[in-house]
């Protein structure tokens, strides 16, 4: 079973996270850059996600190609991300690949070229990202959503607006990774079949002498209208809700996170039985909890065909307010069943593991162990949920849709 | 790791591939039946089937079988393609025998009138949602273009007029033919007692009737052709390119995937240095698929409509190219490199062996072990992808492009 999780924190602010993993033969990292879209200005949305294309374009003595010949070589699988606080470089790989793999991504943090002959290129490779979100009306809903129910610039899409992206320098680029690229602040997780003293002496080599700089962090802004319909030529409406909730560092968060999971965990959970199973309004449907470290929601989606999205709103919403009268035991006990067995499923996973730790330690300070989340899922009570919706009822409603019609929104949303 | 087979008087195959030392079991029920058995007047009962085997049996209704799943905390699901329809779930080692019951109940389901017509909302809503996603119905046009009449030109979802106009008596009959135990393998990977499996599985399934139920397999005789379609609703421009490739059963599959991933893979390929690293086109891959006496790949590529014309054409020259002068080494020993960090990582998980265990049964009856698979990659040498290109040119395919543009020139 998973031992207790390591960790490290250098001078300079850097935090190392180490799980090691018997069971695997693979070993994966995570790591969290805090240059996310938060520190973008708003006339340069889609700022941070060019420059995380810009840094995989040469680093180091490594030019683009070389880069990503010799993580292949490596056999990584890789994946790189912005988020709104973060910017995330992750992969998994052989465990005796870890370490030259690593060494790569400490050229990618502290040298990368930003080269200004590829910014043509990483600019149309976001531009092609923001026009495929187009074609995907249930992405681009949510999308909408989450910018219109945090306050700016905590629900900014990543992708940004194609106005920005255009106009986008290299030397904004450049500014953004020198402003942001920081030791104090960065996490970085590690799983799987680790040496846990090795990797602390590899990444204390890499990392340690990397100076700390200071920044200023985002102010929340203007929130957006709290409901919107948005023309869309399409068979289906998709719909979009949020609803406010406490993030995952708050003490009462698993008693909210279990409610959404009553909501909407697993096929027998309340939003799937009474929206498809029940009265076979839609194909997809489900409420999941979105947290950020200072602010969370719950985020429901349902897309379903025109002439029948009036009743699939109606029902969703009638579901997210009939939760506030509490929930059964026995749907806590499917709920607690779903959970433990995914944390135990989770600890076959390197990729996994490395990525939670990580964002435990953003949220919270340190990192959890699976034997610590399982506990604080069994320690759960059908009242304390209960309690937590009678004082926190869904209600206050942001609602966007997005097809060709738009819908009543009750004024009591 | 031990690989073990049964088989029930009824025909009723169990294999699995016990891992004493996984955290978790991983449970399927292998069909073999898909959109490949279906005549036009059933077009997408398979995967209609898969749904309506969720909606309860004599002794479960619908919202007995979602809960029992989710009692136990199983991460389950189910899947149709063209070959098979899949019922599988991962669960703690603990429920293996239950899991086994629920799942076994469902591959009796009752397929009663009411269920079927509400489930038939939920299958027209999802040809509904995939149908504002392009390039989503092209794929199945360019399938049904590239195989013309062979049974693997048939779409898994079937249209919306096929599934509105199916009948719960029509399924009934598909059922009894398709789902014979002799059709169907129970598959296990993971923390597996193979004992306590096998006689859950003779409780469970002993009793169910024999059907014979063949199954035609003739070769694919593919047709090349290109083809515009306007959407002018979508924002990107997609083309979809089948070309033949060796079947599930040919030795050179492995290295057709290895010239795959040498020319396509998503990352660090041909097409990605010279389209999606550009920012010519959004994706632009290349992958073998592999069927029962059938094989193809499929190319798919999606742009701003401004790039599609050359981006067809970059594709054609990179093609051209590699089979005049052929891969290099370093590109082989790159592709087995990433194939096999791919082959390992993907196994560390039981869910995610039941897939490669249980397809290989199905489709070779053998059983090849991570091992095996890593073998098989490493040896494959240049002129072994030389041969695959000679065999199997991609200069040749089958194109779709689907997206705001009325007309375009062919590559050609």
């Amino acid at each position: 079973m998973p031992q207790p999780i390591l960790s490290h924190e250098f001078e300079n602010g850097l935090v190392l996270l180490g799980e090691p993993m018997e069971s695997v033969e693979s070993a994966a990292f995570s790591i969290l850059v805090p240059a996310g879209s938060v520190y973008e200005s708003a006339d340069r949305s889609g700022l941070a996600t060019v420059t995380c294309e810009m840094t995989q374009r040469g680093c180091g003595k490594r030019d683009s190609r070389q880069f990503i010949t010799d993580l292949e070589n490596l056999g990584v699988q890789r994946g790189e991300s912005v988020a709104s606080a973060h910017m995330s470089f992750g992969g998994a790989t052989l465990a005796k690949n870890l370490p030259a793999t690593l060494r790569i991504y400490a050229d990618l943090l502290r040298r990368p070229h930003l080269p200004d002959d590829q910014l043509d290129a990483a600019r149309l490779a976001a531009l092609q990202e923001l026009r495929s979100i187009e074609d995907d009306p249930s992405h681009k809903v949510m999308l909408e959503l989450k910018r219109r129910y945090y306050p700016d610039p905590w629900g900014r899409p990543s992708e940004g607006d194609v106005a920005a992206v255009e106009a986008i320098t290299i030397e904004e680029i450049r500014g953004h990774f020198q402003r942001l690229f920081r030791p104090n602040g960065t996490i970085i997780g590690v799983a799987g079949q680790i040496d846990w003293a090795a990797a602390k002496d590899l990444v204390g080599e890499l990392l340690a002498d990397w100076k700390p700089i200071s920044a200023d962090e985002a102010a929340d802004g203007e929130r957006g209208v709290r409901t919107e319909h948005l023309a869309h030529q399409s068979n289906q409406t998709q719909i979009g809700i949020a609803y406010h909730s406490v993030p995952y560092r708050h003490p009462d968060y698993f008693r909210a996170s279990g409610a959404v999971g009553v909501l909407s965990g697993g096929m027998s959970a309340r939003l799937f039985t009474e929206v498809r199973e029940k009265r076979g309004l839609c194909y997809t449907v489900f409420a999941s909890h979105h947290t950020q470290r200072d602010r969370a929601c719950v985020l429901c989606y349902a897309g379903t065909s025109s002439e029948r999205a009036q009743e699939t709103l109606d029902v969703t919403l009638g579901e997210l307010r009939r939760i506030s009268q509490g929930i059964l035991p026995e749907e806590l006990a499917r709920l607690k069943a779903r959970v433990k067995s995914g944390l135990i499923m989770q600890g076959e996973s390197s990729s996994s593991r490395s990525g939670a730790i990580a964002r435990d330690w953003y949220h919270l300070g340190h990192a959890r162990t699976l034997a610590e989340l399982g506990k604080l899922v069994d320690d759960l009570t059908v009242s304390a949920i209960n309690e937590y919706l009678e004082e926190n009822p869904p209600n206050d409603f942001t609602v966007v849709t997005l097809g060709p019609a738009p819908l009543e929104v009750p004024v009591a949303a | 790791m031990e690989f073990k087979t049964a088989k029930l008087k009824n025909g009723l195959e169990i294999v699995a591939e016990c891992d004493d030392a996984a955290f978790s079991t991983a449970l399927g029920f292998f069909v073999n039946t898909g959109a490949r058995d279906e005549t036009d007047e059933v077009s997408g009962v398979s995967h209609f089937l898969e749904h309506m085997v969720f909606k309860g049996t004599p002794s479960r209704s619908a919202e007995d079988v979602n809960r029992e799943f989710d009692e136990m905390g199983a991460h389950y699901n189910a899947f149709t393609n063209e070959e098979n329809t899949v019922y599988y779930a991962a669960v703690l080692p603990e429920y293996l025998p239950s899991t086994v019951r629920l799942l076994a109940d469902l591959m009796r389901p009752s397929l009663r009138v009411e269920d079927f017509d509400t489930e038939k909302k939920v299958i027209l809503e999802e040809i509904k949602m995939y149908d504002d996603q392009p390039p989503f119905g092209v794929d199945e046009k360019c399938r049904a273009a590239f195989f013309g009449n062979h049974p693997l030109s048939r779409s898994v979802l079937g249209t919306a007029a096929s599934v509105g106009a199916l009948n719960a008596d029509q399924m009934r009959q598909y059922f009894e033919r398709r789902y014979s135990p002799r059709n169907i393998v129970l598959v296990g990977s993971g923390r597996i007692d193979f004992s306590q499996l096998c006689e859950t599985a003779e409780q469970c399934c002993g009793s169910w009737p024999t059907v014979e139920e063949g199954r035609p397999l003739p070769p694919a005789v593919p047709q090349a052709g290109f083809h515009v379609v306007c959407k002018d609703t979508a924002a990107q421009e997609y083309a979809i390119m089948m070309c033949s490739g060796p079947t599930a059963s040919d030795a050179d599959r492995y290295a057709a995937k290895i010239l795959a991933t040498v020319l396509g893979d998503d990352s660090g390929s041909r097409l990605y240095w010279e389209l999606v690293d550009p920012g010519m086109a959004e994706h632009c891959s290349l992958h073998h698929h592999e069927y029962l006496n059938a094989g193809m790949f499929l190319t798919y590529m999606s742009c701003d409509p401004e790039y599609a014309a050359e981006n067809l054409k970059r594709i054609a020259g990179i093609y051209q190219n590699a089979i005049a002068k052929g891969i290099t080494q370093a590109e082989l020993d790159q592709a087995k490199n990433k194939i096999n960090s791919r082959v390992v990582l993907g196994s560390e998980r039981p869910r995610g062996r039941l897939f490669n265990v249980g397809a290989n049964w199905v489709q070779r009856r053998e059983y090849r072990s991570v091992r095996n698979d890593l073998d098989a990659v490493e040896a494959i040498t240049l002129k072994d992808v030389a041969a695959v290109q000679q065999k199997y040119p991609l200069t040749q395919p089958t194109t779709f492009v689907v997206g705001p543009l009325a007309e375009i020139s062919s590559a050609a």
